[in-house]
């Protein structure tokens, strides 16, 4: 690692200390480090956080369980569907109840576009930050298709709010399926031309092999999640171990890769993108039919048009949103497979319409935490490789 | 000696008017990038919206390099410092768009650890509604910002008064 002459090798000089961000394009938005180097040699890194904590638990105390769901794609902005679908799986462990299979196949389905969208947008970032800046235009051509998805299915590009208590906001739109699919088909030749460029790529390769690197014990210890966990050897994903929305009825592989190094983690995204278009896909063949939301009128507000002729539809659709779904007492942690790794929400009632407190785990808070340990002994410059590889998102991890 | 028209090679105009005219065609953007908007001002910058066609994809992140800073997401009490830190660093003439709502008013987040607006702690010379606004709408800021400074006239102190001449509004 540190190859100086045997001369110099007792010689020693006064520590640095470096203040990097919270404004700064390598750390992702606003995570601000505070370096101890040694010339160019890491000593220590401590994370400073908070420059975007928004109080988005205390929001959850003051609004009803629908009211939160616009908060939700404001934690992992990157990945809003996926945060949506964790958010109300929660509050429906917490009523009791389940979604019909067709509201799971579109959960799942926006799940898994939800995770190429972010990893290609963790692709672009981490060549630019490396200095590969050619990849972010390739990642964005491809994550502007899946925006264009997004947009006809939700109505806007990103914050899509598009889950609902006990279903879906609304169905999804007419030939919204042949236009995944002809996304899907075309993707694996785009990601290719991606891979091309970087996988065998030698100064990639240097830049990433060997730095970073986790013990599979420490990542556990550490609680990681998501791709960084199964970089490090661990084949833990809870689509499989504990599977939610259906994911038992889905063929898919967990990629796991021993090294748990930058250049693991590399690969384990790169394949996840592939293994969420093979899901995506079977969500679309074996799409059911039936309803998306609940029929239940304590639960889903009934259509717009029978709340302005029935009083008796008129009260219903004004409990829900007046009083909230009334929840009973109780604890619930229920936690999915997001991009970044495992997003729980965890669930204090008191009854009534608003939780007394919400806690959510966010899978870039945890795995930021072993960042300190990856980058310590190592060049100043493998921060940078080490902060994208782990990918986190501000807004999850200060909340 | 001399044969051509001179009328045909040489065009006259004022000094103000040319310092103006590059100004708006080559602003530098300081991306201060928070939360969701920096996510959508990288679909700004990159291969389908692609604002280089407006002269302004030269992103730097140094603010001494930059212009206009681009405030996107929501600014905390806790960032607020940085943000005035930055926009201080910049050297005048220099604009600033907040993108957002957050920027703008606080957005979602009424809570005790976010401003409620950029423009509590940086002038904000324009707003662009929308959580996020689509790039169409930041394309859009930075037009309309290009008209007001070909309109500006040279006694505003934050156009540029060192700069352009002070005939110029007379």
């Amino acid at each position: 690692m540190n190859t100086t002459h045997p001369a110099v090798t007792d010689l020693r000089t006064e520590t640095m200390t470096l203040n990097m961000g919270p404004s700064h394009p390598g750390t992702h938005g606003v995570l601000r480090l505070l370096l101890e180097v040694d010339g160019e040699t890491v000593v220590s890194a401590q994370p400073i956080l908070g420059y975007l904590h928004s109080g988005k638990e205390k929001i959850a105390e003051h609004r009803t369980y629908h009211q939160f769901i616009p908060y939700t794609d404001r934690l992992d902005y990157v990945a809003p569907l996926s945060n949506n679908v964790a958010y109300v799986l929660a509050v429906e462990k917490l009523l009791g109840i389940e979604a019909t299979p067709r509201a799971q196949y579109i959960r799942v389905l926006c799940c898994e576009l939800a995770r190429i969208s972010a990893h290609l947008l963790w692709l672009g970032t981490m060549a630019v930050d490396l200095g590969a800046v050619t990849i972010i235009f390739y990642a964005f051509r491809e994550r502007e298709k899946l925006n264009r998805l997004f947009e006809d299915l939700t109505g806007v590009r990103m914050n899509t709010s598009y889950t609902r208590v006990g279903g879906l906001a609304w169905d999804l739109p007419e030939g919204f399926e042949s236009r995944v699919r002809a996304f899907l088909d075309e993707f694996p030749s785009q990601l290719k031309e991606m891979d091309g460029l970087l996988t065998r790529n030698r100064i990639w390769y240097d830049r990433c092999r060997g730095v970073g690197v986790i013990s599979r014990e420490d990542a556990i210890a550490y609680g990681l999640t998501g791709p960084s966990l199964r970089a490090a050897g661990v084949a833990w994903d809870l689509r499989k171990a504990r599977p939610y929305s259906s994911y038992e009825h889905f063929e898919f592989d967990v990629p796991v890769e021993e090294a748990g190094d930058s250049y693991a983690r590399y690969l384990v995204r790169m394949e996840e993108m592939r293994q969420a278009r093979r899901i995506a896909l079977q969500a679309i063949e074996r799409m059911p039919g039936g309803p998306i939301s609940v029929p239940d009128p304590k639960i889903t507000p009934p259509p717009k048009r029978r709340i302005l002729c029935s009083m008796e539809e008129l009260i219903q659709d004004f409990e829900i949103v007046v009083f909230g779904h009334r929840a009973p007492k109780g604890e619930v942690y229920h936690s999915i497979e997001a991009p970044k790794g495992e997003l729980g929400f965890y669930i204090i009632s008191e009854g009534g319409g608003k939780p007394y407190r919400l806690k959510i785990r966010s899978p870039s808070f945890c795995n930021l935490s072993a960042m300190s340990k990856m980058v310590e002994g190592r060049l100043l410059s493998d921060v940078v490789t080490v902060i994208s590889s782990l990918d986190p998102v501000m807004g999850e991890v200060d909340r | 000696m001399f044969d051509g028209n001179l009328e045909d090679m040489i065009m006259t105009t004022r000094l103000g008017e040319v310092v103006k005219w590059a100004r708006k065609n080559s602003l530098w953007p300081m991306p201060f990038g928070t939360s969701c908007c920096a996510i959508e001002l990288m679909s700004v910058l990159t291969t389908k919206y692609d604002i280089s066609r407006f002269g302004a994809e030269v992103a730097r992140f140094s603010p001494r390099q930059a212009d206009l800073l681009m405030v996107a997401g929501w600014i905390t009490r806790k960032m607020a410092p940085a943000l005035r830190k930055i926009y201080d660093q910049m050297p005048e003439p220099k604009w600033v768009i907040a993108m957002g709502a957050c920027a703008s008013c606080g957005g979602p987040h009424n809570s005790y650890a976010v401003l409620q607006g950029a423009d509590e702690v940086v002038p904000v010379d324009m707003y662009v509604p929308g959580c996020p606004p689509r790039p169409e709408a930041v394309i859009d800021a930075v037009i309309k910002l290009q008209e007001r400074i070909s309109r500006a006239s040279g006694d505003e102190t934050r156009q540029g008064a060192a700069l352009a001449p002070r005939q110029e509004g007379a």
